[in-house]
């Protein structure tokens, strides 16, 4: 788009939201709580989306504190081995269906109508049902902490046989399962539907802001991926209740075929979680950097390889079951070859902060904290993938260390910064910036205080999952606890930064950040947006 | 790179003091020569990685410097050069090849499990290890070792630091030769477990209705300790592996020890024994076997694990209380019969039903529990 065009347009739009308010005022969002149960709005159910996601978020960070807490010294303390199994059970559960994917969904849900022009989502009812289901799967889910024998105690990943040796709860989490593969199924089929057929035009596909491509693959990811996930725990519920034995080696099965169908969903889950991710921060560096994003085709062709990639390496977290020796090598080399895709990006994030005019406003210092760290996670996922030193690796707080840098100062930060970026658009005020700072050097130092030590225990020979250790491991797990600590509480700043942005403050321009509106057509849009945007389509040059 | 290492080394002994000297930061290149290859190839593709973050990283950091608004820089335009993508695609590539070059070779040789010495079977249980020699039929399990577990108790309020070995040491340890190629085969009885001893450079996973199969072959004695490394239940966190690799010569002695003691084991269980004997010794397996789950106070866990201390089994008919022991029942309780001899399952069933106030005055024989297999 060039200059000019941008200014006719802003005007255009001021005009369209008028005029819309005039003639559809009984358009508006309706009064009180019916308003969020019934609405359709894209908007509202951004909001839905993005606020059960903020709740989960401190729900799991809790559990993670238990298990923080019992972990601090050498000795049991706190809480029984059982439930503590319960407790990195649940927290994994909760934190990746619970917290990071519907807070990616509510980004898309607000995001991409107003990034391609399209005045609400394709299929408006089936989204209502697709946010309103997951309160009910997690309190479901919720609701086995209080069953006889507990809440789900064999790990997120679900391994039979162990799994089923669990009692009343199995059917209950299996059926959260289904239900959230429900939701996502058509969280992602609304999403392709929109961006295929709704783009304003002349928003042709490789004019579509990166954030929407990113999505886009996402979301055939999960169409993929949710129904072969749904089908293994089904396999389960029909081991544990109808006498099959799809994972029962004594009756012809396999444990190891349900790791092989897992992780075929698992894998590429990693991926839903941070595809997004890569298309915020895509979006928040160049408009800090003041130019425009480096490598935008390659981006999008990097994002595609990823995704395609994430379905031939699954067996990369199964070195250690006996494969044969041409399928261990088959799996190193595929794994290895993510590196390049992933390299790419981040050589691209690096060349668009390269001669910019760079400000550090919180978004982008999350935005760097993102870059930085994620490529840490990088760096150790690379080592693992080589299968002789996995050998080691595997199953031990080095893999714990590199997950959480991918998932915590990764997708979670993605999450932050795009949080920052877009609330004064959202809310129509600006956070309080100086808060927002604060919060950042917390999270980001104690993160790391947090999960770096985790690289040194898991290669002194710490197992995970064990909810006691030997007391060489003391100091770094004295360390890794004070650092969740710290990090936990910071997260209460953040969540009074998002309150208090809501309920007032300074005025946000519609631009909000200098130049934005070159980056973005939701930028044109009035801060806050009226309830119906892009009524009529924008023209896009 | 020397130096950022001792840099990295150094501030963490600053951090920590030397109050514990045996914490360590990175893999252990252990104790024989697939380890040591494991542990090279880890070197190598960490510093790899430290090089391309050095570079990254400092162009980042370089950017951050001087690229800034507040420096008055006018921003560049530039958003492509496709040499450049083309280049930063490519070189990946060639590190990728010189990666995976030696990693292809340490693999085949940690599959190669061809002309070994000696076979041993690693059955996991919950919780335990089972090792059987193919060799020559010595039968045994390994559980953690009665200080550690008393230690471990929640809310026991225990000195870890007391205990030698805390939650790396086991009754009775895997014995193996020195210099000999030993081959494990894995497998399980009830759940996944995993057998990791860090010094040996691996871990396999033990599979119900599976066997895996990898190899050792440790230069010199000495003692190696590791754990279960796949989540089990429980106490997963509970099933440490101690292996004593000892000289050729003392490795004969303990078969001969073995071989007597069985000879012994079978001698013992026709005996007949007193009520103080069977009391004794049954505290000590109640203590290693059952306390994990149904406490030492036979109390057990409200809605988890049922209670010995009255309870309608312990103090019902004694052929019922041998099976539930013997068999195992439902999910959770596992069955004995493998591994405790006779007379064990008779001490702890007579220790049962005399000890926490159950009183029953019953004696139960090796011969008894023998009748019920
Ligand atoms: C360069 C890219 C990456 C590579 C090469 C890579 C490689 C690996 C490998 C080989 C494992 C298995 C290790 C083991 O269990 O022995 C693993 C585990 C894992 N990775 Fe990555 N990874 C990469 C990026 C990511 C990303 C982007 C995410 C998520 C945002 C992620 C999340 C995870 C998780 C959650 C696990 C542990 C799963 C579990 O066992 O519960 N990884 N990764
Ligand atoms: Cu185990």
């Amino acid at each position: 788009m060039t200059e000019a065009t941008h200014e006719e347009h802003a005007i255009h739009d001021e005009h369209i939201a008028h005029g819309h308010h005039d003639e559809h005022d009984h358009h508006g969002p309706a009064k009180g709580f019916m308003r969020w149960v019934f609405t359709t709005n894209h908007k509202d159910i951004g909001t839905l989306y993005l606020v059960t996601a903020l709740i989960m978020f401190m729900v799991g960070g809790a559990m993670a504190l238990v298990i923080r807490a019992e972990l601090f010294e050498p000795g049991m303390q706190y809480v029984d081995p059982n439930f503590f199994n319960q407790m990195t059970t649940l927290h994994a559960l909760i934190m990746v269906f619970g917290a990071v994917m519907p807070a990616f969904v509510g980004f898309a849900n607000w995001m991409i109508p107003m990034m391609i022009g399209a005045p609400d989502m394709a299929l408006p009812r089936m989204n209502n049902w697709s946010f309103w289901i997951l309160p009910f799967a997690f309190v479901m889910l919720a609701s086995t902490l209080f069953m006889d024998g507990g809440a789900p105690a064999a790990g997120w990943t679900l391994y039979p046989p162990l799994v089923l040796q669990g009692g009343a709860h199995l059917p209950f989490a299996i059926f959260t399962v289904h239900l959230l593969g429900m939701s996502s199924i058509m969280g992602a089929i609304n999403i392709i539907v929109t961006v295929f057929n709704m783009r304003a035009p002349g928003m042709t596909l490789m004019k579509l802001p990166l954030f929407v491509w990113t999505w886009v693959i996402t979301a055939f990811l999960l169409i993929t991926v949710m129904p072969v996930f749904a089908g293994a725990v089904t396999m389960l519920l029909t081991d544990k209740f109808f006498g099959t034995s799809f994972f029962n080696a004594a009756g012809g099965g396999d444990p190891v075929l349900y790791q092989h169908l897992f992780w075929f969903f698992g894998h590429p889950e990693v991926y839903i979680m941070i595809l997004p991710s890569f298309g915020v921060i895509s979006t928040i560096i160049p408009t800090f950097a003041r130019k425009p994003l480096f490598g935008y085709s390659s981006m999008v062709y990097a994002t595609a390889s990823i995704g395609f990639l994430s379905f031939i390496v699954w067996a990369h977290h199964q070195y250690t079951v006996g494969m044969p020796l041409a399928g261990e090598l088959y799996f190193t080399y595929a794994t290895m070859l993510i590196a390049v895709p992933t390299g790419v990006k981040v050589f691209n994030w690096v060349a668009t902060m390269w001669k910019g005019a760079m400000t550090f406003e919180t978004p982008m210092l999350f935005a760097i904290a993102f870059v930085v760290l994620f490529t840490m996670g990088g760096f150790t996922g690379l080592m693992m993938s080589i299968s002789p030193a996995d050998l080691q690796y595997h199953d031990t707080y080095f893999i714990v260390a590199h997950f959480h840098y991918v998932l915590v100062p990764g997708a979670v930060f993605a999450l932050f910064a795009g949080t920052y970026y877009w609330l004064p658009k959202w809310t129509g005020h600006m956070y309080d910036e100086k808060l927002g700072k604060l919060h950042f050097w917390l999270s980001t130092v104690s993160v790391n205080v947090l999960f770096f030590p985790q690289h040194f225990l898991g290669l002194a020979g710490m197992p995970r999952r064990i909810p006691d250790y030997a007391v060489q491991f003391a100091e770094f797990n004295a360390m890794s606890s004070v650092g969740a600590f710290i990090f936990g509480f910071a997260q209460l700043i953040f969540v009074w930064v998002v309150i208090k942005a809501i309920r007032g403050g300074e005025k946000a321009t519609d631009e909000v950040w200098e130049g934005a509106s070159e980056h973005g057509l939701e930028w044109t849009l009035p801060s806050p947006p009226p309830y119906h945007t892009w009524t009529t389509a924008p023209d896009i040059k | 790179m020397k130096k950022l290492k001792l840099l990295i080394t150094g501030l963490g002994i600053a951090t920590f003091g030397e109050a514990n000297a045996d914490y360590a930061l990175n893999l252990s290149p252990g104790v024989t020569q697939l380890s040591r290859d494991i542990y090279d190839l880890h070197m190598y593709i960490l510093w790899i990685c430290v090089a391309i973050g050095v570079g990254v990283y400092g162009m980042m950091v370089y950017s951050i410097m001087h690229h800034r608004k507040s420096k008055g820089v006018v921003p560049a335009h530039f958003h492509e050069n496709t040499k450049l993508e083309v280049i930063w695609t490519i070189i990946p590539f060639v590190i990728l090849l010189a990666m995976a070059i030696p990693a292809t070779k340490v693999m085949i040789e940690a599959y190669d499990t061809s002309a070994s010495d000696m076979t041993v079977k690693v059955t996991g249980y919950q919780w335990k290890w089972r090792y059987t020699y193919l060799d020559n039929g010595i039968d045994f399990f390994s559980t953690l070792d009665a200080k550690s577990n008393e230690a471990r108790q929640l809310g026991v309020r225990s000195n870890p630091e007391a205990v030698p070995n805390y939650l790396l040491e086991v009754d009775k340890p895997l014995v193996i030769p020195a210099g000999k190629k030993v081959r494990f085969l894995f497998t399980a009885a009830d759940v996944i477990h995993s057998w990791w001893v860090p010094k040996f450079g691996w871990k396999k996973d033990a599979i119900p209705g599976y066997v895996t199969d990898a190899w050792t072959k440790v230069e010199q004695p000495g003692i190696y300790r590791g754990q279960c490394a796949e989540l089990c239940g429980r106490d997963h966190g509970f099933m440490p592996i101690v292996v004593d690799v000892k000289s050729e010569a003392d490795y004969n002695k303990w078969v001969e020890a073995q071989k007597a003691q069985a000879q012994k084991a079978v001698t013992d269980a026709a005996k007949t024994y007193s009520m103080a004997e069977l009391m004794a010794k049954g505290e000590e397996v109640y203590n290693a076997s059952c306390a994990g789950c149904h406490m030492a106070n036979g109390e057990g866990m409200q809605g988890m694990f049922p209670a010995i201390k009255g309870s309608a089994v312990a103090t019902g008919d004694l052929n019922t209380h041998l099976d539930v022991v013997v068999k195992g029942k439902g999910q959770m309780m596992p069955a004995f019969g493998d591994s405790l001899s006779p007379v064990e399952i008779a001490a702890v069933v007579t220790y049962q039903r005399n000890g926490f106030g159950n009183n029953k005055g019953d004696l139960v024989q090796p011969s008894d529990v023998s009748a019920r297999n």
